[in-house]
């Protein structure tokens, strides 16, 4: 307050509002002129503040600012170092023709879908590289795997197949994944956002010293640097974040099942498979495996595999609102899905959950009742086909995504559906559970 | 574990400015003090307006406004006389409001508030934050300790103050008071709206930190007992509007409806154009006065801020009496344990202190204020008209004398209200202020 | 005896902060600081632990100094010791540093004792990434159990546990070894609402602050120096165009049911 002694200084200053506490340009600043004040805000220590700028390029929200100088302060000794296309002349070598390597999740034989799904975003990638996609393979007995992989569009399969490796566990495959990558070094790994891919990716990315950006939305390659340029939600889903991981390689991400689209099968299709021998033997393994049992054996539910899902929240007032879309989504040959607000009150069990701490789940069809869509549900099931909302208040967010609104009561509006999808497609009735 | 918990010289229950500021002065005293509050951190459930003074909190923070988490300093405060489509508008800025240690500050409370706290930690105070009191605890009449909500919850200690607002179940619970009646709780319902820097300056005539009011009448509470404001801050503005709550419910007013009308006043909304709501936060006012004040003190405990009623409704002043109060308890408190006598004539002497402060006086003064308003509504409706018209009929320009004019806004006046009961009016609102 | 770190984070209520539409920006102002939800069943199994077991419960933060207040909330839960890490050189780590400097500091209090678990929540709400565990878990070469629902047995003699993994889709028992890394699912329970001597025992204990000098760390492995990656851009989710609304004017739900059935049979959702 008050003194404006040094008006001839252009120093930072932080727009409070605009400010999200990532702290780049408290780690950036070279005179440590910046801090983080109780609230997480960036604050700039006036007399330390050299001007320099630095923090003005760094922070991606653009909330820092230097204040009105002096003309003559400002001509002087502006840094002139754009980020220039030259500066990226020189990336780490890659070998001659980049690769993007997607890892191939399995268990028991059975293929995760969210491998193929990448391989499809692989390809583009690599074609804006000029490179090629490869699968990475590790298991034991799964050539019919490799065949799958050529299908989804890989062009060449690494694989390691070793007795060891038959089950997943962190260990080997770490050792193996390491072993591949450093042997082939390539541009670009994805692996599936599973328990079984940010279990092994973050371990890998640890032993490699690399980047590693999880659940990405967006992938694509910056077509004047080449880099990855990986955008994922952040904040609960309440902001995007780009990011680039730009000295080190490979630039890993794990992506969510059902985000990208899945790939054409082309079952003509063939490529290179290079075999290489795991370098661990089963003794030197810490971890057994003492149990194992698939939840589809015990007949649990799977709405991500649902065609189409009939979803609740809040407003539906009760367990006996979900009965009523049980009724529709028989009619539909559908699974009923809910939100937290009612895997919360109970109302539905948790498996069920669609959203931010449930599942993803990308139906041909979503029909939100009396969900009013907070952003930690609509991450969950935005991409969609097509989206219905049901909702009493013309106002819920949900509208603002959903393909077909409308606004009424759910225990009038679900019933007359039900009614009308029985009449008008009574064929359909065949349960998807 | 001890069978019996904890024992503290002093707690006190309720970070707001009354029991911060009372818990500060016991602290740096040495004074063996807890403050226990329900939020998740102290400030987090407190509301105001949004204007503090810097005189009564300076005496318990000297120069806070050197490191205080503050907003604007207030150089201008105006006041609006709102009708339907007109405001009568009176101002006053000076140099003086704008140098050191400045008259008055807008704050944000939930901000300041955690910096206070900040303070009475540093000053040697604990400070238990997510725990609920519940009642305190009684043995053979005296308040000697605190039952919280928590596991092996109880706490003693020589005095508890009852700094734990508007509601007060702790002075409740002790007999001290009862429910507030809805004649004598305001509501207020206020927003916080983002606007750019630049846009809050061009519109408020303000350079740099500087800061302006606007207390605006009548038309603004929509004709009911009540006042509306809109404070500057950096980057957004406080607004607000405060009506007695059985006036609400008589009318059958939501207080949402309330603020919706006041922002849409065509005087005002030009004030808030293209601004984003940023926060909407609604708290009860302690309207009673003098008359609804309790009984401030019991053995081992005294009622400060809210809790203890202490709002003047006139000036709008709520804050600085809680710290003020805050701080006269302290003082009452540190005399009590000299004398090792912390009986309910000990602890009396916190109501003397009161008595002699501009509380006291400011409350006395304004004792039948409430209760003059509430029974006379035509200084919300009629009157406010009278004054706009006035002043509309001088200010056109249509040829007719000056004197003319004069005549025909005294004729229309004295239509719609005798001379005689005019004078009867003003004589009364002048004795229930005077 | 068994010795047990627990890795917490002091994050923003997530589910409070919402975006400005107008300005694309973060609306953080007021926002409390609470310790990440996930990490509250790892703070209730460490305590657990300690109470079968014997030994010690430690709680290891990494923040800025008002992060105390999260540890000591931890103490009041029941955890014995709390480090709080923090240092300007930390600043602007992503998950690769920050594992770095997590590592470090239990390597640290590895001199001082024995440590035979470090229990990590299965991911933050503010960062989402489940990435710091395994990260640590590599660091150390402690064994990586990830996403345990319960930890069925520890065996102290021969320094092994069991813990039951739920993934997707399956559920498995494992056995491993001791040193090991744990991240704990919700459904190992939260900790025990604290009673209040031990909130008040939490906010009176002194929280000793590491800096990357106490725990052996280069200031290159760490910050931005040590983090290979760096945030470019950050901006508002893209909104889709609103749709169609389909409520019919008197109200009728019949025919806004006919309408919409209409457009679904139009857009082929229906066809195999």
């Amino acid at each position: 307050m008050g003194n404006r002694e040094d008006k001839q200084k252009s120093i930072a200053e932080i727009a409070r509002d605009a400010c999200i506490g990532c702290e780049q340009c408290v780690g950036i600043c070279p005179v440590d002129a910046i801090s983080m004040d109780a609230e997480d805000i960036a604050v700039v220590d006036a007399d330390a503040c050299t001007g320099c700028r630095k923090c003005v390029e760094a922070c991606p929200t653009s909330a820092i600012t230097m204040s009105e100088g002096e003309p003559a302060e400002v001509a002087v000794p502006e840094p002139a170092t754009e980020p220039a296309p030259a500066e990226a002349a020189a990336p780490p070598s890659e070998g001659p023709t980049p690769e993007v390597w997607v890892f191939v999740e399995h268990a028991d034989g059975r293929p995760a879908a969210v491998s193929w799904e990448l391989l499809g975003k692989g390809r583009q990638l690599a074609a804006d590289l000029g490179g090629r996609v490869c699968s990475v393979l590790l298991g034991h007995q799964v050539d019919p795997l490799a065949k799958e992989a050529f299908a989804h569009g890989a062009d060449t399969v690494y694989l390691m197949d070793d007795a060891v490796l038959a089950h997943y566990r962190t260990q080997p495959y770490l050792h193996g994944v390491v072993d591949l990558v450093q042997k082939y070094q390539p541009a670009i790994m994805l692996l599936g956002a599973t328990t079984t891919g940010r279990d092994l990716a973050g371990a890998v990315a640890t032993r490699l010293g690399t980047g590693l950006t999880a659940d990405c939305t967006g992938l694509s390659i910056d077509p004047q640097t080449k880099l990855l340029e990986q955008t994922r939600p952040a904040y609960g889903g309440n902001i995007m974040a780009t990011i680039l991981c730009e000295k080190q390689r490979p630039q890993m991400a794990t992506v969510r099942p059902r985000v990208m689209d899945m790939p054409t099968r082309d079952d003509s299709r063939g490529g290179e498979i290079v075999t290489e021998e795991l370098a661990l033997a089963e003794d030197a393994v810490l971890l057994r495996i003492v149990e194992y049992a698939r939840e589809a054996d015990t007949s649990a539910v799977r709405i991500e595999d649902a065609n189409i899902l009939v979803s609740g929240g809040r407003g539906l007032g009760g367990p006996d609102g979900f009965q009523m879309l049980a009724e529709l989504a028989n009619a539909l040959g559908g699974a009923v899905s809910g939100s937290r607000a009612a895997v919360d009150q109970g109302w539905i069990e948790h498996p069920r959950q669609v959203g931010q701490t449930g599942k993803t789940v990308r139906p041909r069809l979503y029909i939100a009742c009396g969900i009013s869509g907070a952003i930690q549900h609509l991450v969950g099931m935005e991409t969609s086909d097509v989206i219905v909302a049901i909702n009493s208040d013309p106002n819920a967010p949900i509208f603002d995504l959903a393909t077909y609104g409308i606004v009424g009561d759910v225990n009038e509006v679900v019933p007359a559906l039900t009614r009308v999808v029985k009449t008008r497609l009574p064929g359909r009735g065949a349960p998807s559970e | 574990m001890s069978e019996r918990g904890e024992k503290f010289e002093v707690i006190v229950v309720g970070a707001g400015p009354a029991g911060l500021s009372c818990a500060h002065l016991l602290a740096k005293e040495g004074v063996n003090v807890a403050v226990v509050e329900r939020g998740d951190f102290p400030g987090s459930k407190n509301v105001m307006g949004g204007v503090l003074y810097t005189q009564p909190t300076a005496e318990i923070f000297p120069e806070f406004w050197k490191e205080a988490p503050l907003e604007r300093h207030i150089v201008e405060t105006q006041a609006w006389v709102l009708t339907e489509r007109a405001a009568f508008k009176a101002a006053h800025r000076h140099e003086d409001f704008d140098q050191e240690p400045y008259n008055a500050f807008s704050v944000f409370r939930a901000r300041f508030d955690k910096w206070m706290a900040s303070k009475v930690r540093e000053a040697g105070a604990l400070i238990i934050p997510e725990t609920v009191v519940e009642s305190a605890i009684m043995e053979d009449g005296k308040v000697v300790g605190v039952h919280t909500g928590r596991p092996d919850g109880d706490l003693y200690a020589d005095v508890v103050v009852a700094a734990d607002g508007v509601n007060s179940l702790l002075a409740q619970k002790a007999g001290l008071r009862e429910e507030i009646p809805p004649s004598e709780a305001a509501l207020g319902v206020k927003e916080v709206i983002a606007l750019p820097r630049e846009s809050i300056e061009d519109r408020f005539n303000l350079t740099g930190d500087q800061g302006a009011t606007i207390e605006l009448y009548c038309d603004a509470s929509w004709g009911m007992v009540g006042t509306a404001w809109i404070y500057t801050n950096r980057d957004s503005l406080s607004i607000g509007v405060g009506t007695l709550v059985s006036q609400l419910v008589e009318r059958g007013i939501q207080p949402n409806d309330m603020l919706e009308h006041f922002k849409s006043h065509p005087m005002v909304a030009p004030l808030l154009e293209g601004g984003e709501t940023r926060e909407y936060l609604a708290h009860l006012i302690p309207e009673g006065g003098l008359h609804g004040m309790p009984k401030l003190s019991a053995h081992g405990m005294l009622v400060v801020g809210d809790a203890a009623m202490l709002v003047n409704s006139m000036h709008r002043e709520g804050s600085n009496l809680a710290m003020t109060s805050g701080k006269l308890a302290a003082e009452a408190i540190l005399r009590a344990s000299q004398w090792g006598e912390f009986s309910a004539e000990s602890l009396a002497y916190y109501d003397q202190l009161l008595r002699d402060t501009y509380i006291y006086k400011d409350l006395y003064k304004y004792r039948n204020m409430g209760r003059f308003f509430e029974t006379h509504p035509e200084f919300f409706t009629l009157y406010p008209d009278f004054l706009n018209e006035a002043a509309r009929e001088m200010l056109t320009v249509d040829g007719l004398p000056k004197r003319n004019k004069q005549r025909k806004i005294f004729w229309d006046a004295m239509r719609r209200r005798t001379p005689w009961r005019m004078a009867i009016d003003f004589f009364k609102a002048w004795r229930s202020i005077a | 005896m068994l010795n047990t770190v627990v890795c917490i984070k002091q994050v923003p209520d997530t589910t409070q902060v919402r975006i400005d539409p107008e300005t694309n920006t973060l609306v953080r102002e007021g926002i409390p600081a609470i310790i990440n939800p996930f990490d509250m069943p790892a703070i209730a199994a460490a305590v657990q632990l300690k109470e079968t077991h014997g030994g010690t419960c430690t709680a290891l933060c990494m923040g800025p100094p008002q992060a105390v207040e999260a540890l000591q909330k931890a103490l009041s839960f029941g955890v014995d010791r709390a480090i709080l890490l923090s240092d300007r050189a930390l600043i602007g780590s992503d998950t690769l540093a920050t594992s770095a400097a997590l590592a470090a500091a239990v390597r640290g209090l590895a001199e001082e004792q024995r440590v035979d678990l470090v229990l990590c929540g299965k991911q933050t709400i503010d960062g989402d990434t489940a990435q710091v565990g395994p990260g640590i878990a590599t660091r150390l070469g402690f064994s990586q159990i990830t996403y345990v629902g319960n930890i069925e047995s520890v065996d102290v003699e021969a320094r092994r546990l069991r813990c039951r993994r739920l993934l997707e889709g399956a559920e498995e028992v494992v056995d491993a070894p001791l040193p090991a890394l744990l991240t704990i699912l919700k459904e190992a329970g939260e900790p025990r609402y604290a009673s209040l001597p031990a909130v008040i025992k939490g906010l009176r204990t002194e929280i000793p602050v590491w800096g990357t000098a106490d725990t052996g760390l280069d200031p290159s492995e760490v910050g931005l120096p040590g983090s290979p990656t760096q945030v470019r851009r950050i901006f508002a989710p893209p909104q889709r165009e609103r749709g169609e609304m389909l409520t019919a004017d008197d109200g009728n739900p019949d025919r806004a049911a006919d309408l919409l059935l209409d457009r679904l049979l139009a857009d082929g959702v229906f066809e195999e």
